[in-house]
């Protein structure tokens, strides 16, 4: 019985040892950027830009995010413990603005500069915003639309959700340009998948089952755009110009067979070199714009394999 | 060393205790290592801020672990705590925002909006003999598109209530010994453990929760209705459930319509780390509450000493496992 307490104890003891080494010294610059996820290839991206900057201006970065975009309580924990370690600054993405405001204070009254990445928080603690004009960016889309479209049809939205502020930025980024600029297109639908392929796959087949002539989807993120691939995949349905946003393998693959039209990329390498840049030129006390806008821009067919887009694609 | 005595064969009752405790005392001990272990590890690990964010993480997993362990024990299996805690916060939100009704009435709402839940899932159980894995899986989804569907799938914020975030945040023993803001959410943790606890172990519908767990039909034969004591048993984990629901929509002054999956995982792994048996008919609060915070412990040591995230859940994982081991090779053991 002994020898097993014994187990316990020294695989416990041998976990916190062995991540000793990873503990640091004192003096080092330690700074935390809690993010909205982990696993996705865009937050991996963002956390590559963000080690890219760590490198180049000598800091230590930790990056960490909650397994889904619900899951805004554990997100909460993950800043508790970041502000533990008496960071010299925090990145933030915030799922849920208002549950984040107590330690957010606290992280301000302690001196410690907060900068907010990928969408913003509703509350005047972040000293900056690292993000993409996501309404320009969707209207773009629109642009693109159109123009496939030759100004006129119909088209539908597959959105990843109405509560997230990238959700509504490129959802009505999108609606407002076509309600505005093209007159003869008409939006048939605006539906949410979640983010999810699976979920925006079924959205998009009963919206191309609902609207058999219809010219144009398009997809507000990875996941809905990737559902939009899926339906019109399964579906066999020809003639439905799609674009998306962000990219992953999935995604540059159908815009490379020709299935996707093209579709917005952020920045999201420079998301994460910017929040980091931030957070050292907030720390020293330098003024910061309120927003720092971390560009975007469309590809197809004809410029994916262009430096500057492969730069910021990922995979 | 000697925990197998070769006289006087035991009562079953005293056997069931003397095995929770041998657990218990492996989980307390595991977690006093790992607490000694983290704080050499990291100066910043042992502050009081520190700890109490661990004991903040806590609260919720540990009152959903609460709940779970009594359905546990009763042989059964319940994976709608998680939604069902959304659906309770909910709910609230329905009564307090939309409704404009005072605070007592909200946390009344969730109260009763878990005992209804867990009493429907008791007979589904019960009644229609469904086995509990899919009764509550079924509650789960369920319960998460209703929590969507009643929410109109955005957040219900409590702005309107004031008193409302304080149910968690607020540290009324902060106020009495300014040094240890232990937030409220904390302290009814332990208060319901302490409840649920004495029910366990001083009610007779503790007793029949045992009892169910360890042989059923013997009880039903005994002349017992079965039936009544387990949808009880179901609808007061419901009512904790409830109680957590309360918690989490505190801490996020809102509730969060799409959260609750994946929590349901978390609390069974709570209860299994604290020593009580998947197969039903032992277990304890207690156990059920050093398993929660030793994941909490887990989770926030590995990130204050920078550990990247994908070795944190390997880590968890693993630790999953040998606790489960190590209570496995005991019974062996005394067996």
């Amino acid at each position: 019985m002994l020898s097993r307490r014994t187990l316990m104890g020294a695989l416990g003891l041998s976990i916190a040892l062995a991540s000793a080494p990873a503990a640091y010294a004192q003096d080092e610059i330690y700074i935390p950027l809690v993010s909205k996820g982990f696993q996705h290839q865009f937050w991996q991206a963002v956390k590559a830009g963000a080690d890219q900057a760590a490198e180049e201006f000598g800091v230590r970065i930790t990056f960490e995010g909650p397994d889904n975009e619900t899951m805004v309580d554990r997100q909460i924990d993950m800043l508790a413990a970041a502000l533990a370690n008496k960071p010299s600054a925090i990145g933030f993405a915030a799922l849920d603005s208002q549950a984040a405001i107590p330690l957010l204070r606290q992280a301000a009254d302690a001196g410690i500069p907060v900068i907010a990445f990928d969408s913003g928080v509703d509350s005047d603690i972040p000293v900056a915003t690292a993000t993409t004009d996501n309404v320009a960016a969707a209207a773009l889309a629109a642009d693109k639309m159109a123009e496939f479209l030759g100004g006129s049809g119909k088209v539908a939205v597959v959105a990843h959700d109405q509560t997230s502020r990238t959700g509504i930025d490129r959802r009505d980024g999108f609606l407002n340009r076509i309600a505005s600029e093209y007159p003869n297109i008409e939006v048939v639908s605006v539906q949410y998948g979640a983010g999810d392929q699976l979920t925006s796959t079924e959205v998009a087949k009963a919206i191309l089952t609902a609207n058999p002539d219809l010219g144009g989807l398009f997809g507000t993120n990875e996941g809905s755009a990737i559902g939009i691939v899926n339906a019109v995949r399964e579906m066999g349905s020809e003639g439905v110009t799609i674009i998306g946003y962000d990219s992953g393998k999935a995604q540059t693959d159908a815009i490379r067979d020709g299935l996707m039209a093209g579709a917005i990329t952020q920045n999201p390498v420079g998301i994460g070199y910017e929040t980091v840049k931030a957070a050292v030129a907030a720390m020293n006390g330098e003024t910061l714009p309120e927003i720092i806008d971390t560009g975007f821009y469309y590809y197809d067919q004809s410029n994916i394999d262009d430096a500057e887009i492969q730069a910021v694609l990922y995979d | 060393m000697t925990t197998t005595t070769p006289e006087a064969p035991r009562s079953a009752l005293s056997r069931i205790v003397a095995a929770g405790t041998h657990q218990r005392v492996l989980a307390f001990a595991s977690l006093i290592v790992l607490l000694i272990g983290f704080s050499i590890a990291s100066p910043n690990f042992m502050q009081t801020s520190n700890m109490i964010a661990i004991l903040q993480a806590t609260s919720v997993n540990g009152v959903l672990a609460i709940a779970v362990t009594l359905v546990i024990i009763t042989g059964g299996i319940d994976l709608s705590v998680g939604t069902m805690m959304t659906f309770c916060a909910v709910i609230t939100g329905v009564v307090l925002t939309y409704a404009g009704m005072p605070l007592p009435l909200g946390v009344m709402a969730a109260v009763l909006t878990g005992a209804a839940c867990g009493a429907c899932s008791g007979t589904f159980v019960a009644k229609m003999a469904i086995p509990p894995f899919i009764a509550t899986l079924g509650m789960m989804l369920i319960l998460k598109g209703l929590s969507l569907v009643i929410s109109g799938t955005r957040p219900i914020y409590f702005n309107d209530t004031p008193g409302f975030s304080e149910i968690s945040r607020g540290s009324l023993i902060g106020e009495i010994i300014p040094a240890v803001p232990i937030p409220n959410g904390v302290l009814i943790l332990f208060i319901v453990a302490a409840v649920t606890a004495y029910i366990l172990n001083r009610t007779v519908l503790g007793r029949y929760c045992f009892a169910l767990g360890s042989n059923e039909e013997s009880v039903r034969l005994s002349g017992v209705n079965t039936d009544r004591w387990k949808i009880a048993i179901y609808a007061l984990a419901g009512s904790i459930v409830g109680i957590a629901g309360l918690l989490i929509a505190s801490r996020l002054n809102s509730a969060q319509p799409a959260l609750g999956l994946g929590y349901e995982l978390e609390a069974i792994a709570a209860v299994v780390i604290g020593g009580t048996s998947l197969s039903g008919g032992r277990g304890s609060i207690l156990g059920s509450l050093i398993g929660a915070l030793i994941m909490a412990v887990l989770t926030n040591g590995l990130r204050v000493l920078s550990v990247a995230q994908e070795w944190q859940t390997v880590v968890t994982g693993a630790i999953i496992i040998l606790a489960v081991y190590a209570d496995m090779m005991r019974r062996k053991k005394v067996k």
